[in-house]
């Protein structure tokens, strides 16, 4: 089974309070030289059946009506990892 | 002839008995609504009620948009058919595309409950009528994820057409941009915000007054007379 992995990011002209309460704390944890953090969502889908260019259409398909809303977040595919068939 | 105005309920809807009191409290005939199910069973409004439907997974009202329910209205909300999203709702509407931009988490990350003024900016909507154009409101807001967003040109769009229909007044409780809360698509029968009318009909509940039932005496109105 291959998995596509989806990310889904906010548009970078969206305030992000979530990134910006993390990246605030950094400092008092003890993590230094942090600017900016920004915070996201990993889709992993394990695909049954042959990655090609249609199931790609069909995941692409559903990242942007589903996963993604493409009014305030920006989202990418890609194939993780993809086994010989047995 | 009395209205009927359905109310729908989704798993984790809250705010549904409410929204159904409150069209009793004005007049109309409540009928209550099941995702499941595609048939709106002779309603002439829709409301969609506030809460955590689907519990808020992945996106406020992402899930809920995809429900049989939703088909329907979606197509007869195109149609001209009025339809108030409360909240949740409002998130839904969203979602669904039937009012531009998008609802995001508050600003201060802090969830809110507080009686909220607001200034009706739009009282030519199926949902506004009985208002005056820059009358002041009070009613409850309650609420995670109340930010408005929308890009500048849509905006702008929203506001040299008058969409707009209701902005925050003193203060600004979760950062949405240009303090909008709540917005009505160009034909003015879909409307979305997101503090609560639903919650102030009765002056024993809610701010004390009345100030929400406009909502409600107006879509009765526009349904009775039409």
């Amino acid at each position: 089974m291959a998995r596509v992995v989806v990310d889904v990011m906010l548009k970078p002209e969206i305030l992000d309070p979530q990134g910006q309460a993390v990246q605030r704390a950094l400092p008092r944890l003890g993590f230094e030289g942090i600017a900016d953090v920004r915070q996201g969502k990993r889709f992993e889908l394990e695909v049954e059946g042959p990655v090609d260019d249609a199931a790609l259409g069909r995941i692409h398909e559903m990242a942007e009506t589903f996963l993604a809303n493409t009014v305030i977040e920006d989202f990418t595919v890609k194939v993780e990892k993809a086994e010989e068939s047995k | 002839m009395t209205a009927r105005i359905g109310v729908v309920t989704f798993p984790g809807t809250l705010d549904d008995q409410d929204s159904l009191r409150a069209v009793r409290v004005a007049g109309a005939e409540p009928v209550s609504l099941w995702h499941r199910d595609k048939d709106l069973h002779q309603v002439d409004a829709v409301i969609l009620a506030g809460g955590f439907s689907y519990g808020d997974y992945l996106r406020a009202g992402a899930i809920s948009r995809f429900s049989p329910v939703m088909e329907t209205i979606i197509e007869q909300a195109k149609a001209g058919m009025p339809v108030l999203g409360i909240c949740n709702g409002f998130q839904i509407l969203t979602e669904a595309h039937l009012l531009p931009g998008a609802m995001l988490q508050n600003n201060h990350l802090h969830f809110i409950c507080r009686d909220q003024k607001l200034r009706v900016e739009n009282a030519e909507t199926a949902w506004t009528s009985d208002y005056s154009a820059g009358q002041e409101i009070s009613v409850p807001l309650k609420n995670m994820d109340g930010r408005y967003v929308a890009d500048e040109r849509v905006l702008d769009e929203l506001e040299a057409e008058g969409r707009v229909a209701f902005r925050y007044v003193d203060v600004n409780p979760n950062g949405s941009l240009r303090d909008i809360a709540g917005i009505t698509n160009a034909a003015g029968n879909v409307v979305g915000l997101m503090p609560h009318p639903e919650h102030a009909v009765e002056p024993l509940i809610g701010t004390g007054r009345t100030d929400g039932l406009g909502f409600f005496t107006s879509i009765i109105k526009k349904l009775v007379n039409a």
